[in-house]
């Protein structure tokens, strides 16, 4: 049992979850994620570390309503309790100095972005932050972002921030006056990932990618998460989740991703059924 | 192939007292050997195939007690039991054998229990007909041995179900802490050792239930959960702590729990990463790991979907490959979650088959079907991505191997396709690496197991046993229980120091 010292919305369909667990909040390192339950029922479901207070010994994911889980997940109060709560799982993002790093983040992965970018500022980088949404009103966290970064650009669908266009065009801009990115780094949507990804490979600019492909287990027990970087099989919650995304199939996890479409949509409406009748 | 156990000095003494004891001797002058040898092999009661293959209940019912006397009367107490050099842990199986016979049920589990902590469960998992019951001379005499596995679940469930579960009484505590690394069968047989010394022991677990392999693997048509869940609220009353959800690696290493008080550690994390087949299409949609399979049905409960929120597909056409407990475990699930063909494909034949007999023969009678001589070549996929189908090979069997198995050579020109919609791959894992991962002292053989002493199950490292399929890659449950004993030993010794 993990106890939830916070649970609130941040944006519309976007939550914030603060867990009390205090091992994981002294282990946990940016880029790696945490498997937990909402119910004894519920799936196992990884979410990525947004921030951590290993004083108080909390943990702080930020996740996106989609389907059963996270919508059972969203209806939880302050002070309740979930069944199950592990990490800190996968490896953590390499921190170096490497000189300019773009963090670039979408959806959940604004929040999922945010200990990455702060750990780069640390490590002496200079730290561009490229956050992606659909419309204004889904920005959050921006004062923390801000904070730990030297530039901070949003771009927008609603064409409300510097740029309606996705990643690549405010990638050229930035390139635009000569300047060098040593490195790329992204968590998101599966299509934000591949975006940043192919908008970097021209460049040649490294660019990692933090991927989420369906998983069990999270340990390296079942090979569900199994991804194909280069020509050769990862299991994403071991070997990962951090890849480099020049190297990774993207149609296979795209498809791979879809793969119980039918199921979840099942799933929710029968839930919904349950607890809305 | 039953490789036969060394029995101590100590053990071989022990067996002989019993032997000589008077009830002994009268029980067995009670029943001349030729009219035991008459008696034929009491058969296991089992659900009918038609009805179990649809759902997820036990397939063997257990002997009552009259058949399980019975059966007992067909062992001849032997003075040289044979039957003892082929379990691996040396159970006096004579001696439980005969107090069922005679009626002492208390008397057996206890003489039972003193050499093998999970009785319940290798009774149903054990390979008998490979190992006690191999070397049985009633075998060797009539062509069918003792049932001496079902004889052992039989007690064991009389006691989980009938009698009260005996707690020993525990010796005053040593204030010598230890963690034991994974719940699997390794693991929970240590905890309950050391224990039972006096020793604070926490069993860390990553899952979010304890038993590992017996709880995600094995079906509940096979090894029901309760057992299991018996055995863990055992080990607590004596004190063992479980913590769930703790990877260690991750949650804390080695090093942490050292500073935590912990002396000394036990690493039973048994087989991770899958073994795929390697060939094109092989991550399509609709193609599993066992794995996978397994633990989306056993330990999610996908059979229970929309109730429980893990999906599984439910194939109609599902193929399984490979020829172990593992494959036939899977195909027997997609069996019963509505397949109207679940079937094996197997490289090898039917003789090389390392499955257990009983499973084979179950599975037959369920339905399944089963390809010998075939192998895989490469996966086709539909629009979406999803298999569609498999095509195969068909082999022949040439020399033996190192493994002394007749190494299947694919035949020129055998190409066939079988269409399909779902594809289990069950052909072994190699060693979890979490703990060699975190630990680079921890020296750790080719295929990433970890390295023991095999006297003492001492790894590299001071202070840290290893035991089950860490070491063994894919093993069993006995050889993981025996494995954990022999390593207990040596941990109290090495705490008492
Ligand atoms: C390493 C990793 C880190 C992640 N971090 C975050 C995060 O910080 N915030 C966040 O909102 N989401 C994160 N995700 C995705 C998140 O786990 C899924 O959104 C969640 O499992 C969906 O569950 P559901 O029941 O609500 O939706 P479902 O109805 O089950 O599925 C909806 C979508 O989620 C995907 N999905 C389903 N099951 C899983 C699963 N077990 N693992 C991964 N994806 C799945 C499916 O492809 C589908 O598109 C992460 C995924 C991974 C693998
Ligand atoms: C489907 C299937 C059917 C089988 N059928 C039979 C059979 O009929 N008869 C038989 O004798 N054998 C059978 N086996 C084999 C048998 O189950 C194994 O040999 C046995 O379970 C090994 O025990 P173990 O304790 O070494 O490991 P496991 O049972 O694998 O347990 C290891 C445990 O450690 C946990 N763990 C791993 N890493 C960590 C970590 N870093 N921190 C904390 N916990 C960790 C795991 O989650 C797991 O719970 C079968 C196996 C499978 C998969
Ligand atoms: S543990 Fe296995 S090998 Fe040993 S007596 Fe029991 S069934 Fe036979
Ligand atoms: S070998 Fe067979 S007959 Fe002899 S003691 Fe063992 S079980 Fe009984
Ligand atoms: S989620 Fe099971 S191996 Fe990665």
């Amino acid at each position: 049992m993990a106890k939830i010292i916070r649970r609130e919305k941040l944006v519309p369909n976007i939550h914030l979850i603060e867990i009390e667990s205090p091992e994981v909040a002294v282990k946990c390192r940016p880029g790696q994620f945490v498997i937990l339950m909402p119910d004894e029922k519920g799936e196992r479901i990884p979410l990525t570390v947004a921030d951590w207070d290993r004083e108080k010994g909390t943990v702080t994911a930020v996740f996106m309503v989609v389907g059963t889980s996270t919508h059972k997940l969203s209806l939880l109060e302050s002070g309740s309790e979930i069944p199950v709560f592990v990490g800190p799982l996968g490896k953590a993002s390499t921190i170096e100095k490497f000189g300019t790093v773009l963090c670039a983040g979408g959806c959940f992965g604004i929040g999922a972005i945010y200990p990455i970018a702060r750990a780069m500022k640390e490590a002496g980088n200079k730290v561009i932050t490229l956050l992606d949404v659909k419309a204004n009103y889904l920005l959050y966290w921006e004062d923390r972002l801000r904070a730990v970064s030297d530039e901070f650009f949003v771009s927008s669908r609603d064409n409300y921030y510097d740029c309606k266009d996705y990643i690549p065009k405010v990638l050229k801009q930035v390139l635009k006056d000569g300047r060098k990115i040593d490195r790329v780094v992204s968590i998101g949507c599966t299509y934000l990932l591949y975006t940043c990804a192919e908008a970097t490979r021209p460049l040649g600019i490294k660019t990692i990618v933090s991927l989420n492909p369906v998983m069990v287990d999270g340990t390296g027990m079942c090979g569900a998460c199994r991804v194909t970087i280069g020509d050769k099989t990862k299991f994403a919650c071991v070997d990962g989740p951090d890849f480099d995304g020049h190297l990774v199939k993207w149609e296979e996890l795209f498809s791979r991703r879809k793969s119980y479409f039918h199921d979840e949509i099942r799933s929710l409406c029968y839930w919904e059924n349950k607890v809305f009748p | 192939m039953t490789e036969k156990n060394k029995l101590s000095p100590e053990v071989k003494e022990k067996l002989k007292a019993e032997y000589n004891k008077e009830w002994r001797k009268e029980l067995r002058s009670a029943i001349p050997v030729k009219e035991r040898m008459k008696i034929s092999r009491q058969k296991m009661p089992e659900r009918n195939p038609e009805e179990r293959n649809t759902d997820f209940y036990e397939v063997n019912q257990g002997l009552d007690e009259k058949t399980a006397r019975l059966e007992a009367q067909r062992c001849l107490d032997c003075a040289n039991p044979q039957c003892v050099l082929g379990c691996p842990v040396g159970i006096d199986i004579p001696s439980f054998v005969k107090n069922i016979e005679r009626g002492d049920f208390g008397a057996s589990i206890r003489s039972l229990k003193s050499a093998n902590s999970l009785p319940a469960i290798c009774g149903r998992v054990c390979p008998q007909e490979t190992q006690c019951e191999a070397v049985c001379t009633v075998k060797k005499a009539t062509g069918v041995s003792v049932a001496i596995g079902n004889l052992e679940r039989f007690i064991a469930d009389y006691e989980q179900t009938k009698g009260k579960v005996h707690i020993p009484k525990i010796p005053p505590s040593t204030g010598k802490k230890v963690a034991v690394i994974g719940a699997g069968p390794a693991g929970l047989t240590v905890a309950g050792e050391l224990a039972k010394k006096g020793h604070q022991v926490t069993v860390f677990e990553a899952l979010h239930v304890a038993g590992g392999v017996l709880v995600y693997g094995i079906p509940e048509f096979r090894l029901p959960k309760r057992i299991l869940k018996a055995e863990v609220e055992y080990l607590q009353k004596l004190g063992v702590e479980v913590r769930l959800n703790f990877v260690v690696g991750l949650t804390a290493t080695l090093e942490d729990l050292k500073k935590d008080g912990y002396e000394c550690f036990f690493i039973g994390t048994g087989a991770g990463l899958p073994n795929f087949l390697r060939i094109p299409g092989e991550n399509l949609i609709g193609i599993y790991s066992a794995n996978e399979y397994l633990t989306r049905v056993n330990l999610m409960r996908a059979f229970d979907f929309p109730e429980y929120d893990t999906p599984v597909f439910l194939g109609k056409r599902a193929v399984v490959f490979g020829g172990g407990n593992v494959a036939m475990d899977s195909v027997r699930t997609a069996k019963r979650l509505g397949a109207d063909m679940a079937a094996i494909l197997y490289r090898r034949s039917r003789t090389e088959m390392p499955a257990r007999v009983e499973e084979v023969h179950h599975a037959e009678e369920e339905g399944i079907e089963f390809h010998f001589l075939t192998n895989p070549i490469r996966f086709i996929g539909d629009d979406q991505g999803k298999v569609k189908a498999v095509e195969c090979l068909k082999m022949e069997l040439g020399e033996p191997d190192s493994s002394g198995r007749r190494r299947p050579i694919p035949i020129e020109g055998s190409e066939f396709i079988v269409d399909i919609d779902l594809a289990v791959v069950a052909i072994g894992n190699s060693p979890n690496p979490l703990i060699p991962q975190t630990n680079p002292d921890l020296k750790v053989g080719k295929w990433g197991n970890v390295e023991v002493d095999w006297n003492t199950m001492a790894t590299s490292m001071k202070g840290v046993y290893a035991g089950g399929d860490i070491i063994r890659g894919g093993a069993t449950v006995i050889l993981a229980m025996g494995d954990a004993r022999v390593a207990a030993a040596e941990m109290d010794r090495y705490l008492r120091k």
